[in-house]
């Protein structure tokens, strides 16, 4: 039972690491930012390649790649989301321009890399286990969860606390105003997929240390980060935090009802279902209502 | 005569396909055209594919019937989840409807009566392309005849306006209902037509990646007119199709496939966002529409002084 | 005659915010009636009530004798009410025309059936309908840009446009939210006769203007709204020199019926 929650809490924090980027680019732009699983796998990838091609230890492949998946959001944003900022159906047209961009770049990273899975070289993954109280804790889980609440604590005292965490707040409630304040609405908005991406890319690394990954890993993510968001609130960050938290403990407190992987899944769309039926925002959401 | 035949034999799946993907990008073309985005055809297709192939298999039902019947299960599924879910603005229903679809395809592969995660083989070949034909014919007659109905007007004004519609007298919540269920016979009949020339069929065959194909299919051709959901479907169809010709080693075209794919959608929607068929200078009339920025994730109306 | 609407204690909250509170009224068939106050006096609230875009916080709302304040929008339309949008709700990418026609709605008979079995009958209410269209926009001077889109209408064609569409369905009801807004003297005396033609068809209209010109010109009655609250409701030319009334506009300075220049907004 204990284990089951310390699974659960350890599942939740990578679901919670992956749903926060989404939040913030939902917070900031009011769209939903479908790219931002291909980012994550990109993430993956790069501290992979990092690894493997420059020998580097875990520490580099992971900023490294932080950097990377931040620029790629700004790139990102550039080319997906920017040129239509000023049309009318741009929510819409967002969402389909970012479901191009995932594609194009699991393309990429097919062709570059191949279609199979793979893994971090062992090596550089920590591998002690620790047994405390009977539960069963990876040394790698335990790092894991540190980074994860680590990189969402600093996310949100940036966001209170910083000039721009207040900018980004500003934009994300009315960019006309913020603009009005002499806030330079762009800048912000690349600084906040810099800073999404990045955290998203930090998820992909952190996943990668547990699992086996291929171009297609932020297929299952992506939904279930889309039912983390929505069950915390769209643009909520700590919506999204206890959003995964509480995915990752469902995922797990299931398996003591099937041990197909996939009735898990199953029920935590239904769950997602649900929510958006009724109580569509979520546990703490704010209502997405934006000032045109 | 010969050459036509001897390119038919050769392209035979590949015209089935164009058919069988343009019949989804139409089922898909009557929810937009009402302003709602709905991933929930892969699904619909997959009900309607399983429903045809279990009577043709286990009842050995004629085949007419069959496929009425894989129109009608999703139709019938499609009314108790388009009531709530159709309240949803945007990407929320979207969301939902993407959550419904999943919930499919997992209940689909552990279900012993579908045949779990093998699926179903041994379907029978049943499906000729004049079916396929005439399944298209008649759904472009359809909605050849909703456009300028007082349904046709009704579904314009709710894409462009839905609560300006509600002051007009149009009922909504049935257009949107009548939409998606629409949506979802068509889209049940492409399964169960696809099935019986494929032979054998799994749930994951009709899962997320093909929901977003069929919004790929009528983004690109443009959803303006009803014809762009065509043309859209038979250019991403054909792609893999000339990639395979064009590449010395003919290997399936990939990831260069879906690299084109998803560049092809990227372009469409920065510059020319009412689709190909907007190429077409008389259609360039009705632009693409365009679910407006959403004011609340629910149908409720903001505060007005 | 019982009244063809009435409101009885009808208030509506937005979180704190009491954009109605206690607003009581009855409108008989075949008036103009102005509802003015300052902005954000609730005048639009008001509207969206009536349509059945929102629902009262409390009060009930009567129409023809049939409570409507729960009423989805559609029923409320069905029954005669319909309106114009303060910031013009027109359907952009369609002809003027078809904005008509869509405002056709609810006098159209045939469905999509007889349509897809190719009727006659089909054909025939078809054409008539297009007719009528046409003759409506002929009515608010539109004929020759039948054929246009609307977003390409200038501001005061796109006005009456909408008002074309509003009157589609002959409604018993018609509501109008600010129609002269940015049109110049001509224009909104243009509008003005329009207006009149309107009523003496027997149809009911509430009007919501700050023009003060264009209200003492066609209004026979004057409901006025500050703060959510109904502060006077009467004769046209008696509410003009309530004392409250002018208090709420402009202060002591100028009353409400003075030249049009001066009075404006």
């Amino acid at each position: 039972m204990l284990q089951q929650l310390a699974n659960g809490v350890f599942q939740g924090s990578v679901y919670a690491l992956f749903a926060v980027g989404y939040a913030l680019i939902f917070g900031v732009l009011d769209i939903l930012n479908l790219a931002h699983q291909a980012v994550f796998m990109i993430g993956a990838f790069a501290a992979f390649w990092i690894l493997t091609h420059l020998g580097a230890n875990m520490v580099v492949a992971f900023l490294g790649s932080m950097v990377v998946c931040g620029l790629l959001g700004i790139l990102l944003d550039r080319v997906a989301f920017a040129p239509l900022r000023r049309r009318r159906d741009t929510h819409f047209a967002g969402l389909i321009t970012s479901i191009a961009a995932a594609t194009m770049l699991e393309a990429l990273a097919q062709g570059y890399f191949g279609a199979q899975d793979n893994r971090f070289p062992l090596d550089a993954v920590p591998s002690r286990i620790y047994t405390i109280h009977g539960v069963v804790i990876l040394q790698l889980q335990l790092i894991i969860l540190a980074v994860s609440l680590l990189l969402t604590i600093g996310l949100t005292v940036m966001l209170r606390a910083t000039r721009l965490g207040k900018a980004i707040r500003a934009v994300a409630e009315n960019p006309r105003a913020a603009r009005l304040l002499g806030i330079n609405v762009e800048w912000v908005i690349a600084e906040s997929f810099f800073i999404a991406s990045a955290l998203g890319g930090a998820a992909g690394v952190l996943y990668g240390m547990l699992y086996s990954f291929s171009p297609t890993v932020g297929h299952d993510l992506e939904l279930k980060g889309l039912a983390v968001i929505i069950l915390g609130g769209m643009g909520s960050i700590p919506g999204a935090v206890i959003g995964g938290f509480v995915l990752g403990l469902v995922e797990v407190a299931s398996i003591g009802l099937s041990s197909t992987s996939n009735l898990r899944d199953a029920i935590a769309f239904t769950l997602l279902f649900l929510v958006l039926v009724a109580r569509p925002n979520g546990l703490l959401g704010r209502r997405a209502v934006r000032e045109a | 005569m010969g050459g036509l035949q001897n390119f038919y034999a050769a392209h035979q799946a590949l015209i089935y396909f164009m058919g069988i993907n343009a019949l989804l990008a139409l089922s898909l073309y009557f929810t937009l055209a009402a302003g709602q985005l709905s991933l929930a055809n892969a699904a619909f297709m997959g009900i309607g594919a399983y429903t045809a192939a279990l009577l043709t298999i286990k009842l050995d039902a004629p085949f007419a019937l069959a496929i009425a019947a894989g129109a009608l299960l999703p139709a019938l599924v499609a009314v108790p989840l388009g009531l709530p879910v159709l309240r949803l603005r945007g990407v929320f229903l979207a969301i939902a409807t993407i959550a419904f679809g999943e919930v499919v395809r997992i209940v689909a592969l552990n279900w012993g009566f579908t045949g779990g995660a093998l699926g179903l083989s041994g379907i029978p070949a049943k499906t000729h392309l004049w079916h396929i034909a005439l399944a298209l014919v008649v759904t472009l007659y359809v909605l050849w005849r909703i456009r300028g109905s007082r349904m046709g007007y009704a579904f314009e004004a709710i894409r462009e306006d839905e609560s300006a519609a509600k002051t007009m007298g149009i009922n909504t919540t049935y257009y949107k209902l009548a939409a998606f269920v629409l949506g979802a016979a068509v889209a049940g009949v492409a399964g169960g037509l696809s099935a019986h020339f494929i032979f054998f069929i799994s749930p994951n065959d009709y899962g997320f990646s093909q929901a977003v194909d069929i919004l790929v299919y009528a983004i690109v051709g443009g959803i303006g007119n009803f014809l762009g959901p065509v043309l859209g479907a038979w250019l991403i169809t054909l792609i893999p199709e000339y990639l395979r010709s064009a590449k010395p080693f003919g290997v399936g075209a990939g990831w260069e496939t879906l690299f084109l794919n998803g560049l092809i959608l990227l372009l469409v929607v920065l510059f020319l966002p009412n689709g190909l068929v907007s190429l077409f200078g008389r259609f360039r009339r009705r632009p693409a529409p365009a679910p407006k920025a959403e004011e609340s994730i629910v149908d409720v109306e903001s505060a007005q002084a | 005659m019982s009244n063809l609407l009435r409101l009885d204690h009808v208030s509506r909250h937005f979180g704190g915010v009491r954009a109605l509170d206690d607003v009581s009224l009855a409108l008989e068939a075949g008036r103009i009636y102005g509802l003015i106050g300052p902005n954000g006096a609730g005048k639009t609230t008001l509207i969206n009530l009536l349509t059945g875009l929102l629902p009262p916080s409390a009060g009930e709302i009567w129409f023809a004798d049939t409570r409507i304040d729960r009423m989805p929008a559609y029923r409320i339309a069905a029954l005669g009410m319909t309106r114009t949008y303060q910031n013009i709700r027109l359907f952009p990418a369609m002809s003027a025309r078809e904005n008509v026609q869509i405002g056709q709605h609810l006098v159209t008979r045939t469905g999509v059936w007889q349509r897809l079995l190719w009727l006659g009958s089909a054909r025939q209410e078809e054409m008539a309908l297009q007719g009528a269209a046409l003759a409506l926009l002929a009515r608010v001077g539109l004929a020759a840009h039948a054929e246009q889109r609307a977003d390409e209408l200038a501001y005061g064609q796109q006005r009456r446009l909408e008002i074309a569409r509003a009157l589609a369905s002959n409604p018993r009801l018609l509501l109008l939210d600010e129609p002269a807004a940015g049109m110049n003297h001509a224009e909104a005396a243009e509008l003005a006769a329009l207006i009149r033609s309107l009523a003496t068809d027997g149809r009911t209209i509430l009007l919501i203007e700050h023009n003060m010109g264009l209200v003492m010109s066609l209004c026979d009655h004057l409901i006025v709204l500050d703060f959510g609250r109904k502060i006077a409701d009467g004769p046209a030319a008696v509410v003009s020199r309530d004392p409250a009334v002018i208090a709420a506009y402009l202060g002591a300075e100028t009353a409400p019926d003075a030249a049009p220049e001066a009075a404006r907004a």
